[in-house]
């Protein structure tokens, strides 16, 4: 059979299929791929909305980076993301060994360490901001309570970032713990007896057998992370708006107040595509990563 | 396994791809014609349910305006300026064709040719050159041409409390003039002690940054100054310095501003209402609030023009038209503008409702806003003299004195702005080996970046 008609027949028996996707396709491409072309086609043009695009060149791009918010933007958000690594990263992972760890009520604490993630992300935010508010709020009452002075947390800028990672570990740990525990679970439990027949304590055991084995989850999920806290929004729009002092403007939250703050769509769009690389090369890693560990 | 928090930078995208991809479509928003032939004309400005009174006050004019003008339709939206989905709307054709603007918003929508020019077409409205024409300048744009007309303003003054005044033994008929006045004032006012405040001044929020722009205008400064096209920042100086320096002694040397800092407007209203602070800086439209909100009395308040008053910080609302409407939809937009707020044959009728309706009447706001010069000014006081339910009188030294302090507009880019200045007021707030000079020169060079970026 001539691979013309074997094609051929393939197409004939998956119409329905391609019947059936061609409604998401063409959702998708109206809704997500044209605009991200345009989005494109956006960064060199300045647009009103009442006159046809005027083609700027480059020129959105210059204003960007003479704006000095831009660098602190980045280096904000390289900071969250470095301290969500450290926090968000090695807390889930300890967690997950702890719970592994446990005989008894362990789903019962699966559930607890979950119950975070169900909260609505603002909801989260809220709540957070009462827990940091300098004067009667939970955090300040219970340091004042065992004698301690209270800390400004949110209202100062050597703080807020750092209390913002604390409100995003808390909210997105649930489910990284999950998955380092499912991980875990694969591991088969020879290896522990072997290396404790070895001589091997807890910590050996950890670093020797439970990091090698999980090596690839690991790598995976700190990818995951990267690529997701570089995009954090939520926490510094609705907790700080990017103050005090600009110390938690995001590349984000920058590029949403020149969309719809400053109304310039134009260099809102370079940003996003300046981000979008950004990540480019982070996602290019995690697919290469997850194809290696398919294999 | 796939976060959807990571793809957020492509929905980000995506969606500014989206409102873009609108085309620019001629004419207004939608139809011109109702079904029975009228012009129709939409329009926001309509309060929300939750606001009972003002929202039937809406209603029953617009169908009172229609009764009055029946080749026009009005079509009526709720909500006012939410710069957030502005572009989204022009973008989709949803923009009103006469839409609601603060004074912050005319500049950058003028530069952007979002606003049509209504030079021409309010050469047929009455009244329009009795406005004030500081307010008319806030609409003009190159060449003096006009996009808007100015319907409602504040500017900032002095509120106190007459019962903290009297108890601290000062005179509450006479309240401070300058700062130096009130420095001495709230450092009385803190003695009675029981943590009453003398004085409060905010630093969150942005609004730290505002009431040092009201400070510094109160003492002929201002927060920015045009420079050939662009703008550039005005506060590193001495009067900076001096507004700053004034501050630090009296939250330290006097310790008069309590101890709490970081605050906004609601925890002044808060604490004005609960009779524990003794003066705040705040427009006119603050009393009702702490009556409504905080369960205040009129009578407990008083209000007196900005201290110094060589200069006062202004606000305000008004409106513009959309840039795609047609003439005649211009035509009809201004009409109802002129007929429904800027109306002097309804201020007696306008304003008996509101006295009618158990709301406040005899301040310089709602519903009679101090926009007006001559004859027509003095015939909107009359009227106000005429339905007062609230003790004018204490407003009295704030409202004489509001047409001769020069009034200053909130400077480009103004909430960012702000914001890089709430550090400083913080700082001074909140620490007391702050050096205002230094705070003032850092603060400098991140304002000006600000203001290069306006286009």
């Amino acid at each position: 059979m001539s691979t013309t008609a074997r094609r051929r027949r393939r197409l004939a028996e998956n119409v329905t299929a391609y019947g059936l996707l061609s409604a998401a396709l063409v959702v998708f491409a109206l809704f997500s791929w044209f605009p991200i072309v345009r989005g494109v086609v956006l960064s060199f043009q300045q647009v009103n909305f009442v006159d046809a695009p005027e083609w700027v060149g480059l020129e959105n791009f210059e204003l960007l980076f003479a704006d000095p918010l831009f660098g602190v933007a980045w280096r904000n958000t390289l900071l969250f993301t470095g301290l969500a690594l450290v926090f968000g990263f090695a807390i889930p992972f300890l967690t997950a060994v702890l719970l592994n760890e446990l005989r008894h009520a362990r789903a019962y604490f699966r559930l607890v360490v979950y119950l975070p993630v169900m909260l609505p992300p603002v909801v989260t935010a809220l709540l957070w901001k009462w827990f940091y508010d300098p004067g009667p709020g939970l955090f300040n009452e219970g340091l004042r309570a065992v004698g301690l002075p209270g800390s400004a947390w949110l209202d100062s800028g050597d703080t807020a970032m750092l209390s913002l990672v604390l409100v995003s570990t808390w909210a997105n740990m649930g489910s990284t713990t999950l998955i380092y525990l499912a991980a875990l679970q694969t591991i088969p439990g020879d290896l522990y007896e072997a290396a404790e027949l070895d001589g091997a304590g807890i910590w050996r055991r950890l670093w020797h057998v439970t990091v090698p084995q999980t090596r690839f989850v690991l790598l995976v999920l700190l990818l995951m992370q990267v690529v997701a806290t570089m995009q954090v929004f939520t926490e510094p729009f609705v907790m700080t708006g990017g103050g005090p002092d600009d110390s938690t403007v995001t590349v984000l939250l920058l590029l949403y107040r020149y969309a719809f703050v400053y109304n310039d769509f134009g260099s809102a769009s370079a940003l996003s595509l300046l981000l979008f690389i950004a990540l480019g090369v982070f996602s290019a890693a995690y697919v290469r990563i997850t194809k290696r560990s398919a294999e | 396994m796939k976060s959807p928090r990571s793809r957020r930078v492509l929905v980000s995208l995506a969606a500014i791809g989206l409102v873009a991809t609108v085309p620019a479509c001629s004419g207004g928003s939608g139809e011109e014609r109702s079904g029975d032939g009228r012009l129709k004309v939409s329009i926001n400005g309509q309060p929300p349910q939750t606001q009972a009174f003002e929202r039937m006050i809406f209603d029953q004019d617009v169908a009172e305006f229609e009764a009055a003008h029946p080749d026009i339709d009005l079509e009526p939206h709720e909500g006012f300026m939410e710069v957030e989905s502005f572009s989204a709307k022009l973008a989709g054709g949803q923009l009103e064709d006469v839409y609601y603007v603060y004074f912050t918003d005319p500049a950058q929508i003028i530069a952007r040719r979002q606003a049509a020019d209504i030079t021409d077409a309010v050469k047929d409205l009455p009244h329009v050159d009795q406005l004030q024409p500081q307010l008319l300048d806030v609409f003009r744009g190159e060449g003096g041409k006009l996009y808007g007309l100015p319907t409602a303003n504040y500017s900032m003054g002095l509120v106190y409390s007459r019962p903290l005044f009297t108890r601290a033994g000062l005179d509450p008929d006479n309240p401070p003039r300058t700062w130096a006045e009130v420095r001495a004032a709230a450092d009385k006012i803190a003695a009675l002690g029981d943590g009453v405040v003398g004085y409060a001044d905010f630093s969150k929020g942005n609004q730290g940054g505002w009431h040092l722009t009201a400070w510094l205008n109160s003492l002929g400064g201002q927060i920015a100054r045009k420079e050939g096209d662009g703008w550039k920042a005005d506060f590193n100086n001495d009067l900076g310095r001096t507004a700053l320096d004034h501050l630090k002694q009296m939250r330290w040397t006097d310790d008069s501003m309590g101890s709490k800092q970081l605050l906004q407007d609601a925890d002044a209203q808060r604490m004005m209402g609960a009779g524990q602070l003794g003066m705040y800086l705040a427009a006119p439209d603050n009393i009702p609030t702490l009556v409504k909100q905080f369960n205040g009395k009129y009578e407990d308040y008083g209000l007196a023009p900005v201290p110094e008053g060589r200069g006062t910080l202004i606000g305000g609302e008004g409106y513009m038209v959309n840039p795609k409407a047609s003439p005649e939809k211009i035509k009809a937009g201004l009409t109802w503008i002129q007929w429904k707020y800027l109306n002097p044959d309804r201020f007696d009728s306008f304003t008996k409702r509101y006295a009618d309706g158990q709301q406040p009447v005899g301040l310089p706001a709602l519903p009679n806003p101090d926009i007006w010069t001559g004859a027509l000014r003095d015939q909107q006081e009359a009227v106000k003299a005429k339905y007062a339910n609230v003790p004018a009188q204490n407003y009295a030294a704030y409202l004489n004195a509001s047409t001769t302090i020069k009034g200053h507009l909130e400077p480009p880019s103004a909430q960012q702005v702000y914001a890089t200045l709430d550090t400083v007021m913080q700082a001074v707030l909140t620490d007391p080996a702050a050096d205002p000079a230094a705070l003032l020169s850092a603060a400098e060079s991140k304002v000006n970046a600000t203001l290069a970026q306006i286009r």
